[in-house]
């Protein structure tokens, strides 16, 4: 736009001095879902991470007069017999009811009998994270001896609310944790392959398309059938996590690699490279910050791949099984026609799955989108 | 300027007070303000600009065709030829989408646009794509429009029209493309033609041939044309009326030749100074070569080959490969300017690259006389042994946008190839920036902003900077002043010249744009086809070129001054190097 304006008058805007976050960030803010989306994600991590605090029971605890108990709701006006009201939030008292021919049970609402919460209330004592000791819950009944159940409770009177926050900590981090694997082993592989180019390329993208055309159900089943019945649950838990990121690298190998052949030749890599940097440094401080933004989309897109891979291994029966809660092992709970008749609350494990992968699909969408800040000033 | 005389007094388009705006995020911007343009029956009126001035914009805003956010906010485009007939139509009140504008484009009012290749359908063979046009807007069979498509392939000069109906784009060279395309626009005879920048992505001497093309259509046609460009010199080879835009207004219109002769805006003025002073030697290096003489030959070339291997078969052996650059010698004297010449293609570029080792060479030798006054090769060193050389030997790229890092500040990329020396400390590498920052024409402010914070000729400047920063000796400057407006051409030249007296440097200058070469180089390499075809003082070979080429290119070349039109006979070249 300056044409024959003297070249000192530099550009006095706000974002002359803004760097490539905050501009990423400024155009990530524009797209409404994907914000709405990250607070979504990061209160699923947030969750997970603090199962104990958020779930109102110890998953384990049975009930055996709770059995396919069906949820409650939360009222939070108090309407008194003598028709006085108070704001004390509450839920009605469930009383179990045996047809005296079919001798199926019934739960039917015991007006009489109010179960009163509170928030950071005393519950059931748990040790966080196997650190300290501590009995506050989030929602916690005001006499601890009584039990209330949000989402209903499962064949052994388990509250389901609870095992699916507990769940969330591991589905949530299995992702987490695969794709850190499988984004050391792709930024590794596609980085060699897209820098030095020629036959080492080749070598590796024949290794990704022979991967790529493996079928992936058969190999997972295969790998996790090979895993010793005799391992600890938390040594599955990191061999399937190995399994899936095993399968999982390839796609974000082929992102990296062609980042890295779009950016080898640009002007400024061999800038860098005639300023005496050397291969570290011309790969470390130029070209992967150029990237980063890319291969964060492509990780946050990726995520979700491996919740779903985990519950679906684990809802077959070859993934993580008992004791450890996953949303795949609750779902496997909720495979027979009696829950499905009786008890449709178990399917609550779905519904997070769903949601937590939509999430992070639109976070992984807007921040591929919110990237690259400069491809629209280029035009 | 055949049929000036007869012109109507009516003009058959009209634009009164038109404003365009585009919505941004920080308010609407005004692309086009307020213009005001008349365009005669047979005559050709030229908007001149420089980016961002808005002519192309105004271009199409008469077709309605203006991308996203943009707006035709107030203003008329009268048409006064709708279907041949003396009804006015108001353009711009028409619906973007509607019935009447679409019979208009390319019926009555056709466009033609920079990059052909991108205009064109890859799929499809240029017959289909001319034939669509016919049947678009004529109804006729698909033999009938096949015949109409060959026939006027022909009148586009393109050779063996039967044949190349049948063939696809990318058969095509691009100035066949460009053809291609105007043969497409002149299918249903168009009282109005649209030429935004036609001429730009072709070489010079392609150039001259599709204006000359397009003159001769218009005198035989009684076509009225509206030419959008930013080079002055095609201006004063076709124009009969000039309106030179700035900022979105008109700031002169008049006809070509009293605007040429008595420019009245200080703009105008600015801008024909500019390219006049790049049609000449610069006198600022002659005065400089008095007081300072030539030294020893400090960049030698030994016939340097280059071949690209093309890639095939299953696991990416080529087996063929493509000669960039073939026998190429040259000499660089220290303290001298010289000048790399060439159409795209003829591989100045690999050559730039080869002699400062980015590229390795094939055969040949590179010959560097380094700080102990020996002669090194550099085709035999590896990365790590051109550390040094690549201190002394530096560069300057051609696009001023993807040669600075985004993610990095001003100060962090000048920084760059000191902090790599490991020599001087972070206050001292501060300094040296400020004092690079000054030497350029930056004010210190800069280093802390980003590189999108610039204009194209201030992030010139800090390429520039960059450049001289560990003290280099040579500087091979790859189309540095291609991507810049002609007013600020002038500028970074003049700031490479005052760099060469103060820092003693020597520069190699790649270029397509020969004033260019002519303003800043004393000695002038011509390449074609990946030959270096002539070598010899810049004043020697444009006064009296020896080779066939150098005569082709040097008569293309269009002149800034619409008086001596024509007084220049174009030869064509068509032999092997």
């Amino acid at each position: 736009m300056t044409t024959i304006a003297d070249p000192r008058t530099i550009d006095m805007r706000t974002d002359a001095q803004a760097s490539q976050w905050r501009l990423t960030w400024r155009a990530f803010r524009r797209h409404r879902l994907a914000v709405v989306s990250l607070v979504i994600v990061l209160l699923f991590y947030v969750v997970g991470a603090f199962a104990e605090f958020f779930a109102p029971f110890d998953p384990e605890t049975t009930s055996s007069r709770h059995i396919y108990h069906p949820p409650q709701a939360i009222h939070f006006i108090d309407w008194q017999a003598d028709g006085s009201w108070s704001i004390r939030p509450h839920v009605e008292s469930m009383v179990v009811k045996r047809d005296p021919i079919s001798l199926s049970a019934t739960y039917e609402a015991d007006p009489a009998r109010k179960i009163y919460l509170s928030l950071f209330g005393q519950g059931q004592p748990y040790t966080m994270w196997g650190i300290f000791q501590a009995d506050r819950h989030l929602l916690a009944a005001a006499d601890p001896a009584d039990r209330f159940y949000l989402l209903g409770t499962d064949r052994l009177g388990r509250d389901v609310l609870s095992r699916v926050i507990h769940g969330s900590r591991v589905s949530m981090s299995i992702g987490l944790l695969g794709v850190s694997i499988s984004l050391v082993i792709g930024v590794l592989l596609g980085g060699i392959s897209g820098y030095y180019g020629g036959f080492v390329d080749t070598a590796v993208q024949r290794v990704v398309e022979l991967i790529l055309s493996l079928p992936t159900i058969p190999i997972w089943l295969g790998l996790s059938a090979a895993l010793p019945q005799e391992w600890s649950p938390l040594t599955r838990y990191f061999a399937i996590t190995v399994i899936l990121s095993l399968i999982g690298w390839t796609e974000l190998a082929r992102v990296v690699r062609g980042r890295f052949l779009s950016l080898r030749m640009e002007d400024f890599v061999i800038a860098a490279r005639l300023d005496g940097g050397s291969q570290g440094r011309v790969i470390f401080r130029h070209m992967l910050p150029s990237m980063a933004s890319h291969i964060i989309a492509s990780v946050t897109l990726a995520i979700p791949a491996m919740i779903i891979a985990e519950t679906a291994l684990s809802f077959i029966g070859l993934g993580l099984t008992p004791p450890i809660i996953s949303w795949g092992v609750l779902l496997k709970e909720a495979q027979n026609i009696r829950s499905i008749a009786q008890a449709p609350w178990l399917f609550a494990p779905g519904v997070a799955v769903c949601i937590a992968v939509l999430a992070l699909n639109f976070l992984g969408d807007g921040l591929r989108d919110a990237a690259d800040p400069y491809s629209n000033e280029k035009q | 300027m055949s049929n000036g005389n007869n012109a109507s007094a009516t003009p058959i388009l009209e634009i009164k007070d038109l404003v365009t705006e585009f919505a941004t995020s920080r308010g609407s911007f005004r692309a086009v303000d307020g213009i005001s343009l008349k365009l005669y029956r047979g005559k050709t009126l030229c908007v001149v600009g420089e980016s961002g001035s808005g002519k192309s914009v105004t271009a199409r805003s008469i077709l309605q065709i203006v991308d996203a956010p943009g707006r035709i906010m107030q203003g008329q485009i009268n048409f006064n030829a709708y279907r041949g007939s003396d009804r006015v139509v108001d353009l711009a009140k028409l619906d973007p989408r509607g019935k009447t504008i679409r019979d208009i484009r390319g019926r009555d009012i056709a466009m033609i646009f920079q990059e052909p290749m991108s205009s064109l359908s890859p799929v499809h063979t240029i017959g289909d794509q001319v034939g669509e046009v016919i049947r678009l807007h004529d109804k006729v069979s698909k033999k009938q429009a096949r015949e109409q498509a060959v026939e006027l392939l022909r009148k586009v000069e393109i050779k063996n029209p039967e044949s190349a109906v049948d063939r696809y784009p990318f058969e095509f060279s691009g100035g066949m493309r460009q053809r291609a395309m105007i043969a497409m626009a002149l299918a249903c005879n168009p009282s109005i033609l649209i030429a935004d920048e036609p001429t730009t992505a072709l070489d010079v001497t392609i150039q001259a041939e599709v204006l000359a093309l397009i003159k001769s259509l218009q005198a035989s046609s009684d076509m009225s044309v509206l030419f959008i460009t930013h080079d002055m010199g095609v201006v004063a080879e076709i124009a009969d009326e000039i309106a030179v835009m700035r900022y979105g207004k008109v700031v002169e219109q008049g006809d070509a030749f009293s605007l040429f002769g008595n420019p009245q805006h200080p703009y105008t003025q600015g801008l024909l100074k500019s390219v006049r002073e790049l049609d000449q030697p610069s006198p600022r290096r002659i005065e400089l070569r008095r007081r300072r003489p030539r030294g020893e030959a400090c960049l030698v070339s030994e016939k340097v080959r280059k071949e690209f291997p093309i890639p095939g078969g299953l696991f990416g052996r080529g087996k063929s490969t493509l000669v960039a650059v073939d026998d190429a010698s040259i000499e660089l004297r220290a303290g001298e300017n010289l000048g790399i010449v060439g159409e795209s293609g003829s591989g100045k570029t690999t050559l730039g690259r080869c002699l400062q080792r980015i590229y390795s060479v094939s055969d040949g030798n590179i010959r560097y006389r380094d700080h102990d006054n020996k002669m090194i090769d550099l085709a035999t060193l590896s990365d790590r042994e051109l550390r040094q050389p690549w201190r002394d030997i530096r560069m300057v790229f051609q696009d001023p946008f993807a040669s600075l890092n985004p993610r990095m500040t001003v100060g962090q990329i000048i920084a760059e190839p000191l902090v790599t020396e490991r020599r001087l400390n972070a206050a001292a590498i501060d300094t040296r920036v400020a004092e690079l920052l000054e030497l350029v024409g930056l004010p210190a402010s800069a280093a802390s902003r980003y590189p999108h914070a610039f204009s194209g000729g201030q992030r010139q400047r800090i390429s520039i900077a960059r450049a001289i920063a560990p003290n280099p000796k040579i500087i091979i400057a790859d189309e540095a002043t291609s991507a810049l407006d002609v007013s600020i051409r002038t500028q970074v030249l003049d700031l490479l010249l005052d760099l060469q007296e103060r820092l003693d440097l020597s520069f190699i200058l790649i270029s397509h744009d020969i004033s260019v070469i002519r303003y800043f180089c004393d000695r002038i390499a011509v390449m074609y086809r990946g030959r270096i075809v002539e070598t010899g003082p810049t004043e020697e070979v444009c006064a009296t070129p020896s080779h066939d080429y150098t005569r082709a290119l040097l008569s293309a070349v269009p002149i800034p001054d619409p008086t001596r039109r024509g007084t220049v006979t174009r030869v064509r070249y068509t032999g092997e190097a």
